[in-house]
């Protein structure tokens, strides 16, 4: 079968590529239906990635956040019509105690490899999480969900003292859903959320408390940190957090950006922190965020950091959807017609 | 009920000098019609697919289908008639003989020689087929279009604006579609190059669906050499 890609060929200009599907093989074939466009496909499609990057990596399919409908299953593993959550990332050989999204041989679609916009998607089973009991908007944007799940997972690892207050640098989805995630699995502790734009702070609503970074209470506290700001934000939140939290607290590292940040490690040492990098998630961080968003209050709170739904007919919808991704304050969802 | 009817009742005798018909010609490994029918099965609101193929190449065909995609109890594979009409008609017999057919059911009629057509596509003709009961996928013309009664001279330049190309699927509800063939008288029947024109003819409404410029039918040389380029390209 002849599947379309709508491959990012140079920044702001998409072509198709055809591809051959086969249906001999063992591969469930999914038709994408809902999307999300995360940080970084804006950042190769606006072009800010460095020059080498984009000439390497492109041209390329973007997206990795998405939902679809299984349309041909040669195993019997899903049902023909349920609804599932693509996994983007294809784990390389296995290493004991690593998880699959370290490996340096994993493969991760729309960043080494096509991503989602894409007619069809062929994946191996077990690439492929049931959603069913999710709505398909809320869905789409599983992956991100399964970052804070995974980043709250390597915390709990990491942590070397009580968990009695956190902290999280950033306003946007990202600091939003960590926050979600974190108020779930750690109900007792005081969650403030520390942002630069008061109008999406005080979609906070279920956090204890929520500050403005330039009006931080000279006292304020936390014995934990979740760095979600990413972008040029990264320098100056890292900088609060080691002003503010206590020793021996553990900083987890979320935001992307893509220059190099200068931390001061006198002070990392002096209170003997801990800095964890995070990134992506693995099959086991989107099975927990299955469960986790099969709660009907979890969806409703999810579903208030849609900006918008763009309908996705031709490829002038997809330009149009990332020019209004810049603008909307949260998550533009695509819904993918063609 | 939703079927689709892939055509390849022909014996391409436009593909030059080669004996195969071209829709078993072989594009990235497999022949254009297997990637049609995969097409096809991907959309799960079709209860069959049916193909009507040429009496001549029907075991040839059945035996593509075990290779490429085994064993799959919604694919049909027909003899197809004398013309493109006939070989629906004997499509339409198949519905019948299997399910009987219902004042509702409709009928997505597809080229074999057209493996570019997408799921939108299919799926656009299937609501609008539902809804009014017969459609075309149609693309604007981009060239313009001269008429000549005599073959030498233009008799007539037709505004380009209110011109389309005519590609498939040509979706109808089954029974609309019979009756009005069936009500044609045989001078009617013989000017009809495609199933559209039945119900033209009986000033039924045929809605338009947007196609896609890739949609194109694999009809010459050129054509072929061209598909094959596309899927080349990495």
């Amino acid at each position: 079968m002849i599947s379309y890609i709508y491959q990012l060929i140079k920044p702001k200009v998409i072509s198709v590529k055809y591809t051959n599907i086969n249906l001999n093989t063992d591969k469930v074939i999914v038709r994408p239906e809902y999307m999300s466009i995360c940080h970084a496909d804006q950042r190769y499609y606006f072009g800010l990635r460095d020059a080498a990057i984009l000439r390497k990596k492109l041209p390329m399919a973007l997206i990795h956040e998405c939902m679809g409908r299984v349309v041909y299953c040669p195993n019997n593993k899903f049902k023909v019509g349920e609804k599932v959550v693509l996994i983007p990332n294809a784990p390389g050989k296995e290493i004991s105690g690593e998880y699959e999204n370290y490996r340096l041989d994993s493969v991760f679609s729309s960043s080494g490899a096509d991503g989602f916009m894409r007619e069809f998607v062929d994946l191996p089973a077990e690439r492929l999480v049931s959603c069913e009991g999710i709505k398909p908007q809320v869905a789409a944007m599983s992956e991100f969900v399964t970052i804070p799940f995974h980043a709250a997972n390597r915390f709990e690892r990491a942590v070397q003292t009580d968990v009695k207050s956190i902290g999280i640098w950033g306003d946007g989805g990202l600091g939003y859903l960590t926050a979600l995630v974190l108020k779930n699995k750690f109900p007792n502790a005081k969650i403030s959320v520390i942002g630069m734009d008061e109008t999406k702070l005080s979609m906070f609503s279920f956090v204890n408390e929520t500050h403005l970074a330039d009006k931080l209470p000279t006292n304020f506290k936390v014995d934990h940190a979740f760095e979600c700001c990413g972008g040029g934000g990264s320098y100056y939140a890292i900088k609060q957090i080691i002003d503010t939290i206590n020793p021996q607290g553990t900083l987890m590292l979320m935001g992307v950006t893509e220059e190099e940040v200068p931390i001061a490690t006198r002070m990392v040492l002096e209170r003997g922190l801990t800095l964890v990098g995070c990134s992506r998630s693995g099959r086991l961080d989107f099975e927990n965020t299955m469960d986790f968003l099969r709660d009907k209050k979890v969806q409703n709170r999810i579903e208030r950091i849609i900006s918008e739904t763009v309908e996705i007919n031709c490829i002038d919808d997809i330009y149009r959807s990332f020019d209004r991704d810049l603008t909307n304050p949260f998550k533009t969802i695509l819904k993918w017609n063609i | 009920m939703i079927y689709a009817a892939v055509l390849a009742g022909g014996k391409g005798t436009r593909m030059g000098n080669t004996d195969v018909p071209k829709q078993f010609l072989e594009l990235d490994g497999k022949p254009i019609i297997i990637h049609t029918i995969e097409k096809m099965l991907m959309c799960d609101r079709f209860e069959k697919v049916i193909i009507g193929i040429n009496p001549d190449w029907k075991s040839y065909c059945e035996d593509l289908i075990e290779k490429n995609i085994g064993n799959d109890d919604r694919i049909i594979v027909c003899a197809g008639g004398n013309d493109r009409n006939g070989t629906l008609c004997n499509i339409v017999d198949v519905i019948k003989e299997i399910n009987g057919l219902n004042d509702d059911d409709i009928i997505v009629t597809h080229d074999a020689v057209r493996p570019f057509v997408t799921k939108r596509i299919i799926e656009d003709n299937i609501e609008v087929a539902l809804k009014f009961g017969a459609c075309d996928t149609v693309i604007p013309a981009t060239d313009t279009i001269v008429s000549s009664d005599d073959g030498a001279t233009i008799s007539d330049v037709p505004e380009r604006s209110r011109l389309y190309q005519g590609q498939t699927p040509q979706s109808f509800n089954i029974k609309l579609l019979m009756d009005s063939f069936n009500a044609l008288t045989d001078e009617e029947k013989a000017t009809l190059t495609d199933a559209c024109k039945i119900l033209v003819l009986k000033k039924h409404p045929v809605h338009l669906v947007n196609g896609e410029v890739l949609n194109f039918k694999i009809t010459t040389i050129s054509d072929y050499q061209l598909a094959k380029a596309m899927l080349v390209i990495k």
